[in-house]
């Protein structure tokens, strides 16, 4: 018997008790803690919609044909290459939850030289039993998406938003700022204007509320670029503000370093291609 | 029974732990064989690409080893760069650092006890599911879990990999209101910590009693958490220096971690080894709660490590309320340093026990070398030997129904936070 065919994420809304899946790749665990971390919304979410797996959580079925997926962490087997494509084709809407699934997360810095056999064989004696691809890759490299939600961790709001949106058959509303606009919405001294902090502010997509600059320190990016990101003007100022290259590459080369506009603008930092005056 | 049995008891995916595991026993006389529990986690080489990084990004980047226990690793890692630069941050600061580390205990052993362990004692498959049978308990453990995160988030932004920690101390000194706020938020859910105890307590005991070595920091003042020595309680005794001297880490080819042992032996760390070590820094009012719910240490039998997490939490929230009851917020939140070359080396106590950090930086303040030994992974041999154990204990002819729900129930009593385990394989070996 052939299973009746899916709806797919263009069909308009949900009807009946939605389902729900968490799977977990590679990463931190992080981000299912956005839901695990929920408190009384955790159970009010059990009861709105039937969470089919979320193995953390302690329900298990992997194979669950389900309304919407949520994948945290980054391909980085053969296992989870073929994994990822089995849960494409039993959801209808697919969610990449937080910068391992978004971009590949920090593991991708295995990406920029090419030494993950070398780096195996530094740290297990016996690097023949573990398979491992060579680079850590964002979901949407092997399947198709239908929302990504970046950060590092994402949060409640963010999770909890693209549950709501997405039974109403929409899309939740994306972040499209910079953090610099949150900073300013929240009021914070700016810490690269008053105290030359090299930060990633200007380049860095909003939604954590500007916690670092609140905390008087540097932004780091871990909610990814933004759109539109003008790296070249902040790859001037962070080695007019004293950064050598690879410093500053690092700064690119960082939690989401695997996404294009910083793979792209550490590179260039790296060569000192910012470093013109 | 004489009869040969091979029983694969393949969890593909062993639920309410986090990663991935299966276990594969070989039955042959009655006896256990051949024994495998085998743990997806795919290495993601943490201590590779850590090398060549500033010392000033570690604290951000090694949190992002553990979305559970962040602040150990953050713990860890920014002790061990201060040994080398030779920086004394003073008291404030290792009072916020501990303050931070209750809340890291509070949060993780709630999430632990409710969301992970309870449902397996009670016979239900998840949380929400024992919510629908006992909300107020659940609610109980939620609440508690918020009120960890709470002290992470006043500290560090954030609960899960807080922004507030740096080498040196902290980028920020949280507002007195704030912490007058978070003093009484606290002290309304101590109540929820004391019967937290008593409950823990009746859950039961009924795991297989053997002798074990127990592991932990231990400090001449104080419940460890940042500070101490390494002791077992038998007359060993060491420095973080001497870690490597007296634990190895190998990789087994029939298992699928690096595993640690001790002189060649299997070793606990975590609440249960770090209650039975230091139970005499226990405060009276948390003693008091202990003895009348009947918790007796010390205890060699892990299903006790659920009260022990629990008396740690009322620790940890008794702990807090001491350091916030004086706050005054610093003049300087971090110490000032100059980069300087060598190696340094820190264990402080996580959530799952002790966490080990060696680093070498350079004269710039760059990374040269990382090693990172994580609970888990000590913990690896431990949970083989007391699965082996606690399977004969209660009889290798049930159905392998039964023989799966307790060994999952075994495994989860060390709470392995798989994805913490930096070294933990995704192996194929043929076992048959």
């Amino acid at each position: 018997m052939d299973a009746k065919p899916l709806p797919k994420s263009d069909d308009g809304p949900v009807t009946g008790r939605p389902t729900v899946a968490v799977h977990k790749f590679t990463s931190c665990d992080g981000c299912q803690l956005a839901f695990l971390n929920l408190g009384d919304d955790l159970l009010t979410l059990a009861g709105l919609v039937d969470i089919r797996h979320f193995a953390e959580a302690g329900m298990v079925d992997p194979e669950a044909q389900v309304d919407i997926a949520f994948v945290e962490g980054s391909i980085t087997t053969p296992d989870e290459y073929e994994r990822i494509r089995r849960i494409r084709a039993s959801s209808r809407f697919l969610v990449a939850l937080g910068a391992c699934a978004t971009a590949g997360g920090l593991q991708a810095l295995r990406n920029l030289n090419g030494l993950t056999q070398e780096w195996m064989a530094g740290i297990y004696a016996t690097p023949a039993y573990i398979r491992t691809l060579e680079t850590s890759t964002a979901i949407s490299t092997h399947v198709k998406v239908d929302l990504e939600l970046w950060g590092c961790p994402v949060n409640g709001r963010q999770v909890l938003g693209a549950v709501r949106a997405l039974l109403f058959g929409v899309l939740p509303e994306r972040e499209h700022d910079k953090v610099c606009l949150e900073c300013k919405r929240e009021r914070a001294v700016c810490v690269m204007v008053a105290r030359g902090i090299p930060c990633m502010g200007p380049v860095t997509l909003s939604g954590c509320g500007a916690l670092c600059p609140r905390f008087g320190r540097d932004c780091y990016a871990c909610y990814g670029p933004a759109e539109n990101a003008n790296t070249a003007a902040l790859g001037r100022r962070l080695a007019g503000l004293g950064l050598p290259p690879e410093a500053a590459a690092h700064r690119f080369h960082f939690i989401n370093n695997g996404a294009p506009a910083f793979l792209e603008a550490g590179r260039r930092a790296a060569e000192g291609g910012f470093d013109d005056g | 029974m004489a009869e040969e049995r091979d029983i694969r008891i393949n969890v593909p995916v062993l639920a309410r732990v986090e990663g991935e595991g299966s276990l594969h026993l070989r039955i042959q006389g009655g006896r256990i064989a051949e024994l495998g529990l085998r743990i997806f986690e795919p290495p993601r080489l943490f201590e590779k690409f850590l090398v060549g990084r500033d010392c000033r990004e570690v604290p951000d980047m090694v949190a992002r080893i553990c979305g559970i226990c962040p602040v150990a690793y953050q713990m860890s890692a920014v002790h061990a760069i201060e040994s080398i630069l030779e920086i004394d941050p003073g008291p404030w600061v290792r009072a916020m650092r501990r303050l931070l580390y209750c809340g890291e205990w509070i949060e993780s052993h709630s999430l632990h006890i409710h969301l992970l362990a309870a449902p397996d004692f009670l016979g239900f498959g998840s949380a929400p599911e024992m919510a629908k049978v006992h909300p107020a308990e659940v609610r109980r453990g939620l609440r508690l879990q918020a009120a960890g995160n709470e002290i992470i988030r006043v500290l560090g932004g954030r609960s899960v990999h807080p922004v507030g920690v740096c080498i040196g101390g902290f980028h920020h000194a949280p507002a007195p209101e704030a912490m007058r706020e978070l003093l009484a938020r606290l002290r309304g859910v101590l109540p929820d910590a004391e019967e937290l105890v008593d409950w823990c307590a009746r859950l039961g005991a009924g795991g297989a009693q053997r002798r074990l070595t127990c592991l932990a920091l231990r400090h001449p003042a104080e419940y460890p958490m940042n500070e101490g020595r390494l002791t077992t309680g038998d007359g060993l005794d060491f420095g973080s220096s001497e870690f490597d001297r007296h634990i190895e880490e190998f990789q087994v080819p029939h298992s699928t971690a690096l595993h640690a042992l001790l002189h060649g032996e299997p070793y606990l760390v975590g609440p249960l080894a770090r209650l039975n070590l230091n139970r005499d820094h226990l405060p009276v009012a948390v003693r008091q709660v202990m003895d009348s719910a009947g918790v007796r240490l010390p205890s060699h039998d892990m299903f006790h490590s659920m009260s022990a997490r629990a008396v740690e939490i009322l620790y940890a929230l008794h702990e807090a309320i001491r350091l916030l009851e004086t706050y005054e917020p610093a003049q300087r939140s971090a110490a000032e340093y100059r980069p300087r070359a060598g190696i340094g080396y820190s264990a402080t106590e996580a959530p799952r026990g002790v966490l080990w950090h060696r680093y070498e930086i350079d004269a710039d303040g760059r990374i040269v070398d990382a090693r990172i030994v994580p609970p888990t992974s000590q913990n690896q041999a431990c949970i083989e030997a007391d699965l082996r154990a606690s399977l004969e204990d209660q009889g290798l002819e049930r159905p392998e129904s039964e023989l799966r729900a307790l060994a999952e129930k075994v495994i989860r009593n060390y709470d392995p936070c798989i994805s913490c385990a930096t070294h933990f394989l995704d192996l194929t070996v043929d076992r048959l």
